[in-house]
């Protein structure tokens, strides 16, 4: 398997890529901010197919187009919440602007679905160095926030009491959440970022209650979901954003259910 | 010297004047129970406090000094709202607030470990603060806030409505535990809450905020007619009964009101 050019790459790129959504995406979720990253991965097809259009590099155009969208995001802030409506709009308009743009550059159907579904084994050496420097820098960057955003989210009354500027911080952050974004489309796709992003760090919130542990369990299922998606891909032909959303999926059902079985059974004694 | 000490104060929030020309004086190592109908600024004065918002008119000294933002001797409990971070345990919910808005990376020090242990000893939290938020109660949770409130040893805590939504008995038991931590620690603390009753014993004095005036003093100076009929803007009547107050306005109890509606 590892003989293939196309598979050493793909295991690469996504090791790169799940490493950032499962540390990103643990804060996302944290933070309750899931659509948030649902909404920029729609923004960013929008980049990605106006990019196409004017011939320059689809990776870019949607990284511009998801940093824009996350720093709007952050400095609307508050006034976004229970705007669920508004939201939508703006990302089906995204999208259908991005089918516009489709539209006049081919009237192939490939590059829409490599958008909109992920390509990981189309990925050549030059966008993986791509990938790996936002990673890195993406990384670093969390890092450097990582203290005053996990104040910021558990206690923001208190953190901006005690000098930490909200504004600045979630803008910050989602612009992070953007580059994590742009990144996880070129491995699952627009549609479904959600299973790198959210589902690896919502199942790790239901294995451990600590902040350190949570953290890793969510990278490693992250990293093992890619690449176990990718072993099953190759043997079995299927699509490999197929296999990550079923192994992403399946964990998660498996981690949250015990919970939901126990307090069934409590509802239950107290019901006799 | 004053543990805070306002002089001619006058608070706006977008447009509305909270507090029009208030002073008082609140001692080093007093309880003091603030008290007041919903919007009669218990929250704004707090926040003016902590120098989150500039006062329109007059100032505000804070142990001795004009207010300053990120004042580590001003402790701070906000009110608790069920958000983000339920699945985490108590533990890192109060570490979060360690130095927290330094930059890098949430990792503490030993010295940092320690403080966590201590204010976690003092609200008797060790064992609790082991499990995640959302199997906690809400009195336990109060009691967690209240540590993170503690760290860094404050000489003034700022407490806004710890008894929103417990029950008598939690009520009594969180009382009871700042009370004594106010004197153990020999801190100054400033409680608001929406009934006097359940503070009743533990206060120095009260606070009562209402029609943009305040009124500082004792239970018996400031929960009166004359003085409560001022702030509500209304006749107020005051009635003792079997060692409860109850502030009615002819057949209504006012406090009992501003609960249900909060």
């Amino acid at each position: 398997m590892l003989d293939y050019d196309f598979m050493r790459n793909a295991f690469v790129a996504s090791g790169i890529v799940a490493v950032l959504a499962g540390l990103v995406g643990y804060f996302l979720v944290l933070r309750g901010q899931t659509f948030a990253g649902h909404a920029l991965s729609h923004v960013g097809f929008t980049g990605a197919t106006g990019a196409v259009l004017i011939g320059a590099s689809p990776l870019w155009g949607m990284v511009l187009m998801t940093v824009a969208g996350g720093i709007g995001m952050g400095l609307i802030g508050e006034r976004l919440h229970n705007r669920d409506v508004a939201i939508g709009i703006v990302l089906s308009m995204a999208l259908g602007l991005g089918l516009l743009f489709l539209h006049f550059f081919t009237a192939y159907a490939t590059q829409a679905t490599a958008l909109l579904f992920g390509n990981v084994l189309g990925v050549n050496v030059g966008t993986i160095w791509t990938l790996f420097g936002l990673g890195l820098a993406s990384i670093a960057a969390l890092g450097a926030i990582a203290r005053p955003l996990l104040f910021a989210t558990l206690q923001p009354e208190l953190a901006e009491a005690r000098g930490v500027r909200l504004r600045l911080i979630s803008v910050l952050f989602l612009a992070l959440v953007a580059l994590a974004t742009a990144e996880c489309t070129q491995i699952v796709g627009v549609l479904l970022v959600f299973t790198l992003m959210v589902c690896p760090a919502a199942t790790a919130q239901h294995i451990t209650p600590r902040l350190g542990a949570g953290l890793a369990v969510s990278v490693v299922l992250a990293l093992a979901q890619a690449w176990i998606g990718l072993v099953l891909a190759f043997y079995t032909d299927w699509p490999t954003s197929f296999w990550i959303t079923a192994l992403s999926g399946a964990t998660y059902v498996a981690a949250a259910l015990p919970r939901r079985i126990r307090s069934l059974q409590a509802i239950d004694a107290e019901a006799a | 010297m004053s543990a805070v000490e306002v002089a001619d104060l006058t608070l706006a929030l977008g447009g509305r004047t909270v507090l029009a020309g208030v002073s008082f004086a609140v001692q080093d190592q007093e309880f003091v129970g603030v008290l007041g109908p919903n919007g009669a600024g218990k929250t704004t004065l707090m926040r003016a406090i902590l120098g989150l918002m500039r006062p329109a008119r007059g100032s505000i000294r804070v142990l001795g000094a004009p207010t300053e933002y990120g004042n580590a001797a001003v402790g701070y409990m906000p009110q608790f709202r069920t958000a983000a971070g339920m699945q985490l345990r108590g533990w890192d919910f109060v570490a979060s607030a360690v130095a927290g808005h330094r930059w890098g990376l949430p990792l503490l020090g030993r010295a940092e470990r320690q403080e966590v242990e201590r204010v976690l000893a003092l609200v008797g939290a060790t064992d609790l603060a082991r499990r995640p938020l959302r199997e906690t109660s809400g009195g336990e949770r109060q009691r967690l806030l209240l540590a993170q409130a503690l760290l860094g040893r404050p000489r003034l805590l700022l407490l806004d409505e710890p008894l929103m939504s417990l029950d008598p008995h939690h009520q009594h038991g969180v009382v009871e535990l700042v009370r004594s931590l106010q004197q153990r620690l020999g801190i100054a603390v400033l409680f608001s809450a929406h009934e006097l009753n359940p503070l009743l014993g533990a206060l120095d004095r009260v606070l009562y905020l209402g029609g943009g005036h305040a009124a500082l003093g004792t239970v018996d100076e400031v929960i009166t007619g004359p003085v409560l009929s001022r702030l509500y803007g209304a006749p107020i009547d005051v009635v003792r009964l079997a060692g409860r107050i109850f502030v009615m306005s002819g057949a209504h109890e006012m406090e009992r009101e501003h609960h249900r509606h909060a």
